[in-house]
């Protein structure tokens, strides 16, 4: 137990003090699931609107496996991605595998399901009353899309950041195909899990308290944003 | 109006990401043409960048810092980044084999010689030499104290008076747990897998094997080196230490497919360069008291 409360001490004068490995794992940590996130956005909130405004066959089995995609185990993801982008893989002379780009790849696939299907939960939540209206003024068809997302967009940015907060949770990608190389792969989860195994009991807890602040400040930005979303 | 601040605080931080992003490529190709190696390598696949070159090593030689100790001389000798990967043996060579690593550190005699003969390998280089432990609770529960392994584990069998970690993960120390195992008369698979609830596979490196083995109070396989480095939080103490077998021989291994297979084989040589032999002999014993590795370069181990 002394052990325990010594190295919480620790823990937040590294926090506080500005321990530079922390810091700095904590920067990469942000920029790699915010290049993630920028990324799934940029192609799934696209995709999330085109799947709800085109009507095709299948289109409810499409939104069901998608949902049930959410939560997709990051090992799965980690190994597919891990086998694209090795070496021998058919990605492989890009030379991905064991970088930060990797890892943007892996958390890109992590996060499609989630930012594409709370695009569609979303659009659903506007109803059709504001389309129909649009196009009966006379506005083009890609118009009224931007029109219904805009009305839309406290939840498409909820969308955006359950998609944050998962690719900046997850390990199983940022270990397989990131490696946890010290100094350039190495994110606040990777190092936790080698910090405990190793005994750096007090490093881990002070990444520890970084995530999980980082999780809370997206979980209660989520809530603000529904709030203002629904006033 | 609160939130859009928050809002606009979000987007323009990630808009500073990805502007960060795009700096990077750009230094890596001024940093290309500094060190002068843009010239193609002989390697099968032509990749884009080859300055960082990729070395996995055996848990052990991470967990215990030695790794961490010589990466930064080997950087700043050959103005190159070097990324060190952990993993268990068989993971390490899985990686040499699929062209994803340039340089191995690995401790398996034979699935070393068998990486050379096909030609995944270039040579077998030893470096440093060690021993293995059998460690476990201070009580010893199953008696096992002072045997050599083989009677050891025999032993455990006969008696399932003790509960044994094994690291289960395809890894050097693994491999070498499974040919006791069979020296002692037992098949791998057959019997020792399914010999009850006292035979658990771990399936982790080292040191969490070592701390789960502590957890547990059971016994476990581990290198004399992961030992000492985690002795401090650990109860276990060795209870095995003499035989034969209990010999733990590391070697580095270039890989034939590495994308510099000059820096890769600058990287065999400064193993085994007598300044770094000297260092590696030193390493640890300020801290832990005793040598941690002997260095045994040109010695055929």
């Amino acid at each position: 137990m002394n052990h325990l409360i010594e190295a919480l001490g620790i823990a937040f004068r590294m926090i506080f003090t500005g321990d530079p490995l922390v810091y700095q794992i904590t920067l990469r940590t942000l920029l790699i699931a915010s290049i993630s996130t920028l990324t799934g956005s940029l192609l799934f909130i696209p995709l999330g609107s085109f799947i709800y405004f085109r009507r095709f066959r299948w289109k409810r089995v499409v939104v069901g496996f998608i949902q049930t995609m959410y939560s997709v185990p990051t090992v799965f993801v980690g190994m597919l991605v891990f086998l694209m982008i090795s070496r021998s893989g058919p990605m492989g002379s890009m030379g991905l595998l064991f970088s930060p780009g990797a890892i943007v790849i892996g958390e890109v696939f992590l996060i499609a399901p989630i930012i594409t299907g709370l695009t569609i939960s979303a659009l659903q939540g506007v109803g059709s009353g504001l389309a129909d209206t649009a196009l009966a003024l006379g506005a083009s068809r890609g118009r009224m899309v931007l029109k219904v997302l805009f009305e839309a967009k406290y939840a498409v940015l909820t969308s955006v950041l359950m998609g944050f907060g998962r690719a900046v949770s997850e390990v199983g990608v940022a270990l397989m195909v990131g490696g946890n190389i010290s100094g350039y792969t190495r994110t606040l989860t990777t190092a936790i899990s080698l910090g405990i195994g190793k005994g750096e009991t007090a490093q881990s807890i002070a990444l520890g308290i970084i995530l999980l602040s980082l999780a809370m400040i997206v979980s209660i930005t989520v809530n603000i944003i529904q709030h203002g979303g629904r006033k | 109006m609160k939130n859009t601040a928050i809002l606009t605080v979000f987007l323009l931080f990630l808009l500073a990401a990805a502007c960060g992003e795009q700096v990077e490529p750009v230094e890596q190709i001024t940093e290309l043409t500094e060190e002068g190696v843009v010239e193609e390598s002989s390697a099968v696949v032509p990749l884009p960048s080859a300055i960082r070159v990729r070395v996995a090593t055996t848990t052990s030689l991470y967990d215990t810092g030695l790794w961490g100790y010589l990466e930064p001389m080997f950087e700043e000798a050959n103005g190159v980044e070097l990324d060190v990967l952990y993993a268990g043996t068989g993971k390490a060579i899985d990686w040499a084999r699929r062209g994803d690593v340039d340089v191995i550190t690995v401790h398996s005699r034979s699935r070393e010689i068998l990486m050379v003969e096909d030609g995944v390998g270039i040579e077998r280089v030893p470096f440093a030499y060690n021993y293995f432990l059998i460690v476990g609770p201070e009580n010893d529960p199953a008696g096992i104290a002072g045997m050599q392994p083989e009677e050891a584990f025999a032993t455990l069998m006969e008696t399932g008076a003790g509960t044994f970690v094994s690291r289960g993960d395809d890894s050097g120390t693994h491999g070498k747990e499974k040919s006791i195992w069979t020296n002692a008369g037992f098949d791998y698979d057959a019997d020792v897998r399914t010999a009850g609830e006292w035979y658990i596979e771990g399936g982790s490196g080292m040191g969490p094997t070592l701390v789960m083995a502590d957890e547990m109070q059971a016994y476990t396989l581990s290198d004399i080196g992961t030992f000492l480095a985690y002795q401090g939080d650990l109860s276990l103490v060795p209870v095995v230490d003499q035989g034969d077998a209990l010999l733990n021989v590391y070697s580095v291994l270039a890989v034939s497919t590495a994308r510099d297979s000059e820096m890769a084989q600058a990287l065999v040589d400064f193993l085994v360069s007598p300044e770094v032999q000297v260092l590696i002999g030193e390493y640890g014993v300020e801290e832990y008291g005793r040598q941690l590795f002997t260095p045994c370069a040109g010695e055929d181990l």
